[in-house]
């Protein structure tokens, strides 16, 4: 993999006294789906949280080494960390639109970063619920209350919340699994859109997803990386013996 | 077998006759708090009631029962907790943002929040003769709206953080994530995220704290003391009484016809009060449909 669009060197992180991610090296493509794969607790969300710097919101963490997007390095000292969470979305695994209308949950991110007037906004909300699969359904509702939609459509307005703001890269964090299959569904999908124009990041611990919406995996397993590559390979001749086992279900 | 059943079937019966007793004692409990309301209410509208009219309402105190009214006590009290209510709730919400969003989690924070709640502990007449000699005379106020306001202030603040703080804390931390992971900054989440949510709660406390700041007689009579009051203020640094002093003032009467005076500014204060108290439940109510 030469063409990398976030490059992580030795990474580590720590909650207090756990170490939680040891000492990771990643390099991740751009305009492509990445999967994080691994049994619970294993590091996945802290690995993708100390991406756009998520894990500093928790008090007794600590995190070493550098995570390059683009060549620059997101922990060195120059770095905007509210810039640099504009450029990376995230899309969390329970639905969390805020308690506000559908339109304001898309306005939220383009109006505290003042990217837009009133008449750009109104075309940025489109475009964002455009790009999130949504904006058929709300059209004509969104001065609703963000809590009227269904779960389903509740996960997508956070993706169309994420997009408003113009990020390179969006981080998912297992976000399907408080939804039902359909719903499951209609977001596998939109992942694989997405990926023409973004590079997304989706924890999973669902294999079966992996599978579905990656172009490339990676197994964690107690906060190192165990195997990484192109998802077909990791799937059908895993070189790792632990991967082999998750994947034929031994243990997870 | 038989002795077996037996012993479950006698602790069956000193469960039931636990939980049967738990119910009375609850039961009681209720019935003596109704009861006693309702003997306090009866009193106050017989023996009020016959006094309470527009002359009663539109006159200020007089030494003769029958041309005596409540008019500077009811506008002093307005007066003092519009007042009190502009002064605590900017300082007691900005105290709990700070704690809840803000400060560090350190031995000085565990510290400060200990002593809150000692605060809302301390006798009200305390905090009246620390008013008297912090605003009336060390700040010279004087015995003015000002100082009653101020020292009703201090008295309900340590309830405002604590009100306001649970409030705050029942903001989903999803949300925070939420727009932090947007790139909103520490002080974009606490305007656009915290406040919003947190805002019918903080303000319900404040009205229920105002509601207990209302009726409080020590701490005012501290500040106001028991003199005549021929006027209604019109600044905050004029002299002042409020509903309590006026009501103790007439209690402490020899005539009998005091008494009705006085229980007829009770049913006053008792009207005040539960208009309060229904402003915050209508708040509460307001706000609360928004469910997830």
């Amino acid at each position: 993999m030469d063409k990398e669009k976030i490059d992580i060197r030795s990474l580590n992180v720590w909650f207090g006294k756990k170490h939680v991610i040891k000492d990771v090296n990643m390099k991740i493509r751009p305009n492509a789906v990445t999967a994080v794969m691994g049994p619970s607790g294993c590091g996945k969300t802290t690995l993708i949280k100390a991406i756009n710097r998520l894990n500093e919101l928790i008090k007794i963490s600590r995190t070493t080494g550098e995570i390059f997007i683009d060549k620059q390095n997101v922990y060195g000292k120059e770095i905007d960390v509210f810039e640099l969470r504009r450029q990376v979305g995230m899309v969390f695994q329970k639905p969390n639109p805020f308690p506000k209308s559908i339109y304001e949950n898309v306005a939220f991110g383009p109006k505290l970063h003042k990217m837009a007037n009133d008449k750009e906004l109104d075309a940025i909300v489109e475009k964002s619920l455009r790009g999130g699969a949504l904006w058929d359904e709300v059209k004509d509702r969104l001065k609703d209350d963000a809590f009227s939609l269904s779960g389903g459509q509740q996960q997508r307005l956070c993706i169309a919340r994420a997009l408003a703001v113009e990020p390179d890269i969006i981080l998912m964090d297992e976000p399907c699994s408080a939804l039902d299959p359909a719903a499951t569904a209609e977001i596998e999908t939109l992942i694989r859109e997405l990926r023409q124009r973004y590079t997304v990041i989706v924890v999973t611990h669902n294999l079966q997803q992996a599978a579905r919406i990656s172009d490339f995996t990676a197994f964690m397993y107690v906060g190192k990386l165990v195997e990484y590559g192109l998802t077909k390979n990791l799937f059908e001749k895993p070189e790792n013996e632990l991967v082999e086992q998750y994947i034929t279900g031994k243990f997870g | 077998m038989p002795i077996e059943k037996m012993r479950v079937r006698r602790r069956d019966v000193w469960r039931n006759f636990k939980g049967s007793l738990i119910l009375v004692l609850c039961v009681t409990g209720i019935f003596i708090a109704l009861l006693s309301l309702a003997a306090l209410l009866f009193d106050a509208f017989r023996e009020g009631l016959p006094w309470l009219n527009i002359q009663f309402l539109t006159s200020f105190a007089s030494r003769r029962p029958e041309q005596a009214g409540i008019l500077a006590a009811f506008f002093g009290s307005i007066w003092v907790v519009l007042l009190t209510a502009t002064i605590s709730f900017p300082l007691g919400v900005g105290a709990a943002l700070y704690l809840e969003e803000y400060a560090p989690q350190n031995l000085l924070t565990s510290f400060i929040r200990l002593n809150i709640s000692n605060l809302a502990g301390v006798p009200s007449i305390v905090y009246g003769i620390l008013g008297l000699a912090l605003f009336v005379e060390a700040l010279a106020f004087g015995r003015s709206v000002l100082s009653g306001a101020l020292t009703l202030s201090l008295l309900i603040l340590p309830v405002i953080i604590i009100v306001s703080q649970e409030a705050i804390r029942s903001v989903p931390t999803a949300d925070r994530e939420g727009a932090y992971a947007l790139g909103a900054t520490r002080w974009q989440v606490t305007r656009d995220i915290v406040i919003p949510q947190a805002f019918p709660g903080m303000l319900t406390g404040t009205i229920l704290a105002l509601s207990r700041a209302i009726g409080e007689a020590a701490p005012m009579i501290a500040i106001a003391a028991l003199v005549y009051i021929p006027f209604t203020p019109s600044g905050p640094l004029d002299r002042f009484t409020v509903l309590p002093i006026q009501i103790f003032n007439w209690v402490n009467q020899p005539q009998s016809e005091f008494r009705g005076l006085a229980a007829a500014g009770i049913i006053v204060l008792l009207a005040m009060l539960l208009s309060i108290n229904s402003l915050a439940i209508f708040i509460r109510n307001r706000y609360q449909k928004r469910g997830r």
